[in-house]
């Protein structure tokens, strides 16, 4: 009877550990990836695309570039593809990449409530606008986790000159999450908060909130590849992930890349090779 | 209000249309959800019922330590099995890192102290009844666990069912070790946070009803064998 009952948990274990046994798809790689390409649907069109011309599965990763960078470093991963241009490149310096190249771009926008209590619908200067933003001590939603919309959002607060880490937890508010999670704060706050143009054309929760200010050059937004060095990854998965990244870059995934579009407007602009 | 019905209206939908991506998303909850349960009962239930049968020096510390782990938050349960199975961590070799076994792993660290702190209660509680007897039948040690854990079954089944509760509803652990791959590792949870991330908040909640519709089924299947099984017991 005892011996029974101890068999039975044990077959019971061995059963469900074969029904999660790990499929035989081999031909797969893992891209780590900055949250605004997958959020805003751009995988589900070109990777059936790169599939149904290879074979290959790719199996996205979607999380913060600042994450998504540390995860690769990790060797959690055989492609990169984020956007924050400096470190990327410190990530091939530091021998944890083999090659970095532009892939797309699109730009940053200043979203806010319809209501626009610091006065800066309109404004082309997007270092001003946050400027106004800061003296009105209007509520800012920042995503506060290193991603790279946080790395440019910085920036854009230097060029201001306004230190922000001073006013953290009053009037600015730092989130410590995704760009989803912070629009979803700043639409129950009324605050504003800067998120890429593909997100936010994509993103459900709007209410009356819109964007505010947009068209300076300092909001463009540049993805990038990066090909992981291998060294860390044990299987031969170097081979597919250089297809991908090839793919990415050529004519065909340009093409790709350009024909996406969310309510006829084109989210991504291809730019590899320029 | 309005917004409630239309939520549970997308929700029966979401339901009746038998959507094969969504099949594919519960059907990869259940599985790992189920495993991580079966796998946690293994190691648990002879685990409590060890401490509960037995009285040993350090035994209060273990107590103690069992209940704690009960409140392991999936966020560091996820991160400590992340930093395990990374390539750069020690199991890293066996390439488990965004599989669903990987989410089963992480799931089971955190039922396995819930099965087996709440199980060392349940079979302490029969053993009060039963020290003289097994005392004077000269009951063995390994009989003693075996008697109880058969005797305390229909309790240990809710023991079973609250780890699966804990499981099927957390996203902080298989959201890191799965990464939320469409297809590969996307289950009911990281789904409702991904939908969550773009503003769909409807879809989301929609996507939580049917969550919830699951664990009543899992609990009402179980109740309805534990009946049978009762029924079985007294014919």
């Amino acid at each position: 009877m005892g011996t029974r009952i101890l068999s039975s948990l044990i077959a019971l274990a061995l059963v469900a550990l074969g029904a999660i046994h790990p499929a035989a798809a081999d031909r797969f790689i893992i891209v780590q990836s900055t949250t605004s390409t997958q959020n805003s649907g751009l995988y589900d069109h070109i990777l059936p695309l790169f599939r149904d011309r290879t074979g290959i599965e790719v199996r996205v990763v979607a999380v913060g570039t600042g994450q998504a960078i540390r995860n690769a470093a990790n060797g959690d991963g055989d492609v990169l593809l984020v956007h924050a241009r400096a470190a990327e490149e410190q990530f091939v310096a530091d021998g944890y990449g083999l090659s970095r190249a532009d892939v797309m771009y699109n730009d940053f926008v200043i979203v806010g409530p319809g209501s626009d209590p610091a006065g800066v619908a309109g404004m082309r200067d997007a270092a001003a606008a946050l400027a106004r933003i800061a003296r009105a001590e209007a509520p800012f939603v920042s995503r506060g986790d290193d991603s790279g919309t946080h790395k440019a959002e910085r920036r854009l607060w230097q060029e201001a000159g306004v230190n922000v880490t001073g006013a953290s937890g009053s009037w600015y508010r730092e989130t410590g999450s995704g760009m989803g999670a912070t629009l979803n704060i700043a639409a129950g706050m009324g605050a504003y908060a800067i998120t890429d143009r593909a997100t936010w054309a994509g993103f459900g929760n709007k209410g009356n909130r819109r964007i505010l200010v947009e068209g300076d050059p300092k909001l463009f937004n540049q993805y990038g590849v990066v090909l992981v060095n291998p060294k860390r990854r044990p299987q031969a998965k170097a081979g597919l992930a250089k297809q991908f990244v090839a793919w990415i870059l050529s004519e065909e995934g340009q093409a790709a890349i350009a024909s996406y579009r969310v309510d006829g407007r084109q989210l991504f602009f291809p730019n590899a090779g320029g | 209000m309005e917004s409630v019905w239309r939520i549970f209206a997308e929700a029966v939908g979401l339901i009746l249309d038998w959507d094969s991506d969504l099949i594919e998303i519960i059907g990869l909850s259940l599985r790992v959800t189920l495993a991580a349960v079966a796998v946690s009962c293994a190691i648990g239930l002879p685990l409590g019922a060890t401490v509960g049968a037995f009285r040993f020096p350090g035994r209060t510390a273990i107590i103690v330590l069992l209940n704690a782990l009960m409140g392991l938050p999936p966020v560091v349960v996820g991160l400590i099995a992340y930093m395990m199975l990374s390539a750069a961590g020690p199991l890293g070799p066996l390439e488990l890192l965004y599989t669903p076994a990987a989410m089963m792993i992480a799931q089971t660290i955190l039922v396995t102290p819930i099965v087996a702190a709440l199980s060392r209660q349940v079979v302490e509680d029969y053993y009060c009844e039963y020290a003289e007897q097994f005392a004077s039948l000269g009951v063995g040690p390994f009989d003693r666990v075996t008697a109880l854990l058969r005797d305390a079954r229909y309790s240990l089944l809710t023991v079973a069912l609250a780890g699966f509760g804990r499981a099927v509803a957390e996203v902080g652990a298989v959201i890191i070790v799965g990464g939320n791959i469409n297809h590969a590792t996307r289950v009911m949870t990281t789904a409702i946070a991904l939908e969550t991330s773009k503003g769909n908040l409807e879809l989301a909640l929609a996507l939580g009803v049917v969550l919830l519709a699951i664990a009543v089924a899992v609990n009402g299947a179980a109740m309805t064998l534990r009946a049978s099984a009762v029924r079985m017991a007294y014919a």
